[in-house]
């Protein structure tokens, strides 16, 4: 029994929520990475763009909150989806028109594109700001739960109780269809794949008859469906506050580095990686130690190996040692 | 000639501004802008150190100026007899052992044959280390954290002149540098990149979070000044006396004094910094740097040790960023770690960077104090611009609120632009390098 109790006390307060969060840093990532791929810059203006997909999101959910649009048990947030990302498609599309494309047409060295991005980000996270202000908006409506704790325990008759919030449920199924889509859409079509060959050899897919500027569009479009989702179901589960979304910048680049930048599949390991560290080093580990041990050595403190402000601490940590024992990521990404 | 006369005319421009400052608004504010613009250009000049001579991109000045701020705690306030007796031995001493751990640990790597047993070794050694460490370092931390919390709760600093900690500040900026240059320079250029903003953001986690240290979020407040204070001046019917014959009231002119005082301590920083920075330049150390900028292979066959000198040029930017936030927090009399952010502590400082013309050192101090300007002065502006909009606005009408609420946020949106623009039409800033 209290083996069980220990597995359901590290399902509910470990598995689950970095499950969810892997999948949100995974969806971060895998725009990042694609960013990299194909247009080769890191893009610091990636955690605004986020923002601005969210953002657009919310305020389309309000608005159908607002008509007494809902879908139930699910949040509205899902329906104003597509606004959000169509609006976020639109914002970056036009930022790609007025600001990148100059600097792609000089060939300009990456990390003036970086430079660049900053300036982009400064720009995005005003507006933001400006549209949205600066504190935290929460925009989660529907079913609280799948199961409560309270439920669980009734239902199984142990003493510790296991909650699946219904964000965390959609968080996981929404990342895994739109991880299969993106495969799919990257191996299987004409655009997938010329996007793919352009990543791997420019000169070569420019002499195949690669239009580039037609791959540029759809990585913004794919970047910015990523982006929106991602931003999205991060708001849900947690909350929505434009500087947090500043901050998730290094969790995220430290999932595509880990993963190898450039590799889509880097990328999702990536971001488990992170979120499983994260999590388990900031997590206290009494319970379920208590549990596990006999009474004896049950532990008297918190078994708590860092604090929960340490967080980026463990992101930076995993980065280094990956940096320094495997310098192009566990899915050997390309080095420019 | 006409690079000094286009140097000297801009800089003949922001001193305008500053002056115009005073005229129209007050010259206290002039003299606030103005300090501000100091310590700013002695960091924009760190990082141009960085950039502009070596092209390393750090973006982890935060970090360095945070830490230059914690060495005016530990060198300026005196220290707390309590704490010390407390738990202070215990501390350093877990502190020591996590260091020895680190080095077990790198020991075992270089002793042993590659190979399973190796990882599991140092993975052992890791692992006993961190407990042993938390075993002893947490019992003194609570007994330290407990020596009346309210008012310190920490174990105070060394109670040394103020003046100790800006020097002190750069050398803690230098050795924080030297770990993560000594990790991260020999990789690609976004690496760096990304191992600085990381490293800024543990450096502020921890000035949050060990209380004992930095009192975290609780703030260290009412440091020592290297000037004088002004109620004293006030009290000094000397002062008065003078403060009348120029025709000011007492309390204008002591606030003025004090302004007049620091801006005059960090203009004695800024320009030996920049006459070192200038030597260095002009130096063959200088030429060598930039060769290795432009061109890392052909420098390296030419026998340059590419690796070591972006380590030196590295710790030494983040040297000068330190001292720099020594002298903030000096300024501002207290060391508050919830309030630094990244985009107002490292990118703006690239803004400035950037905008001014990096590899040109007078255009870095430059930018500094004319970003600075506009960093203050947006707010203004743009509270009189919204009033324009708004003002055929209903009185009671959301968007006229809503807009008039946002002001505040115009200032993150014109330096994007400004850096855009610069970038775009002027790419290499307004005094480029020569």
């Amino acid at each position: 029994m209290d083996f069980l109790n220990a597995i359901v006390a590290l399902s509910n307060f470990v598995l689950i929520p970095a499950i969810a969060y892997g999948s949100q840093l995974a969806l971060g990532a895998l725009g990042v990475t694609l960013i990299y791929g194909i247009l080769r810059f890191s893009n610091f203006a990636h955690g605004d763009t986020m923002a601005f997909g969210t953002m657009a999101t919310i305020l389309v959910t309000l608005a159908f909150q607002a008509a007494g649009l809902s879908l139930g048990p699910l949040p509205t947030a899902l329906l104003a989806l597509p606004f959000g990302i169509a609006a976020c498609a639109a914002l970056l599309i036009a930022t790609d028109r007025v600001v990148y494309r100059f600097y792609r047409a000089q060939r300009v060295v990456p990390v003036i594109l970086v430079i660049v991005s900053m300036g982009v980000m400064f720009v995005y996270n005003g507006i933001v700001r400006f549209i949205i202000g600066p504190d935290d908006q929460r925009f989660a409506d529907g079913e609280r739960f799948i199961i409560s704790a309270r439920e669980f325990r009734n239902l199984t008759g142990l003493d510790e109780g296991l909650a699946l919030r219904t964000t965390q449920g959609i968080t996981v199924i929404t990342a895994v269809v739109v991880v299969a889509l993106l495969f799919w859409f990257l191996n299987h079509t004409r655009t997938g794949k010329s996007m793919r060959a352009y990543s791997d050899n420019e000169d070569l897919a420019l002499l195949s008859g690669i239009n580039p500027e037609r791959v540029v569009l759809y990585t913004w479009l794919i970047v910015a469906a990523l982006a929106t989702v991602a931003g999205t179901l991060y708001g849900l589960d947690k909350s929505f506050k434009p500087f947090t979304y500043f901050q998730l910048l290094l969790p995220i680049f430290a999932a595509a580095i880990v993963g190898g930048l450039g590799s889509p599949l880097g990328a999702i390991a990536g971001g488990f990686v992170i979120a499983f560290s994260e999590v388990m080093i900031t997590y206290a580990w009494k319970k379920v130690l208590g549990y596990m041990l006999p009474e004896s050595l049950a532990p008297d403190g918190l078994v708590q190996l860092l604090s929960t402000d340490y967080k980026f601490a463990v992101s930076f940590v995993i980065l280094l040692i990956v940096l320094l024992f495997r310098p192009t990521g566990l899915f050997r990404g390309k080095a420019v | 000639m006409t690079d000094t006369l286009r140097t000297f005319g801009l800089f003949a421009l922001v001193a305008l501004l500053i002056i115009g400052t005073g005229v129209l608004q007050s010259w206290n504010s002039a003299l606030i802008i103005l300090n501000m613009g100091l310590i700013s250009a002695i960091m924009s000049l760190g990082v141009n150190l960085q950039w502009g001579y070596a092209g390393l991109f750090n973006v982890g000045v935060m970090g360095f100026v945070a830490l230059g701020g914690l060495a005016t705690v530990l060198i300026s306030v005196p220290p707390v007899g309590e704490a010390w007796a407390a738990g202070g031995l215990r501390v350093l001493l877990a502190l020591v052992l996590g260091a020895a751990t680190i080095v077990a640990a790198v020991l075992v790597r270089s002793r042993m044959a590659p190979g399973a047993a190796r990882g599991l070794a140092m993975t052992a050694v890791l692992i006993l280390g961190f407990f042993i460490y938390r075993a002893v370092f947490d019992p003194g931390v609570a007994a330290i954290e407990s020596v009346n919390p309210a008012a310190t709760g920490f174990l105070g600093g060394l109670g040394l002149p103020v003046l100790l900690a800006w020097p002190v500040g750069g050398l803690l900026a230098a050795g924080a540098a030297w770990l993560i240059g000594k990790t991260a320079l020999g990789l690609r250029s976004d690496y760096l990149a990304i191992a600085t903003l990381g490293i800024a953001e543990i450096v502020i986690a921890i000035l949050k979070n060990e209380d004992w240290l930095s009192r975290g979020v609780k703030n260290v407040s009412g440091l020592p000044r290297p000037v004088p204070y002004e109620i004293d001046l006030q009290n000094d019917p000397a002062f008065v006396a003078r403060a009348g014959e120029m025709g000011l009231d007492a309390t204008t002119a002591s606030t003025l004094y004090v302004k007049t005082g620091y801006s005059i301590l960090f203009a004695v920083v800024l320009i030996v910094l920049l006459v070192l920075a200038q030597l260095a330049l002009k130096s063959p150390w200088g030429r060598m740097m930039r060769a290795i900028r432009d061109n890392e292979t052909a420098a390296r066959a030419m026998g340059k040790d590419v690796t070591a000198r972006h380590l030196q040029v590295f710790v030494l930017g983040s040297a000068i960023c330190g001292v720099a936030g020594a002298m903030m927090t000096t300024l501002d009399g207290q060391l508050t770690p919830g309030t630094y952010q990244p985009l107002r502590y490292t990118f703006l400082i690239w803004v400035m960077v950037i905008v001014g013309g990096s590899g040109n050192n007078f255009g870095a101090v430059l930018g500094g104090f004319l970003i600075w300007f506009l960093w203050v002065q947006v707010e203004p502006v743009g509270q009189l611009l919204m009033s324009g909009i708004t003002a055929g606005m209903a009185e009671d009408s959301a968007l006229r609120a809503h807009l008039l609420d946002s002001v505040a946020h115009m200032r993150l949106l014109t330096m994007g632009l400004v850096l855009l623009l610069v970038l775009r039409f002027s790419p290499r800033g307004l005094l480029p390098e020569r």
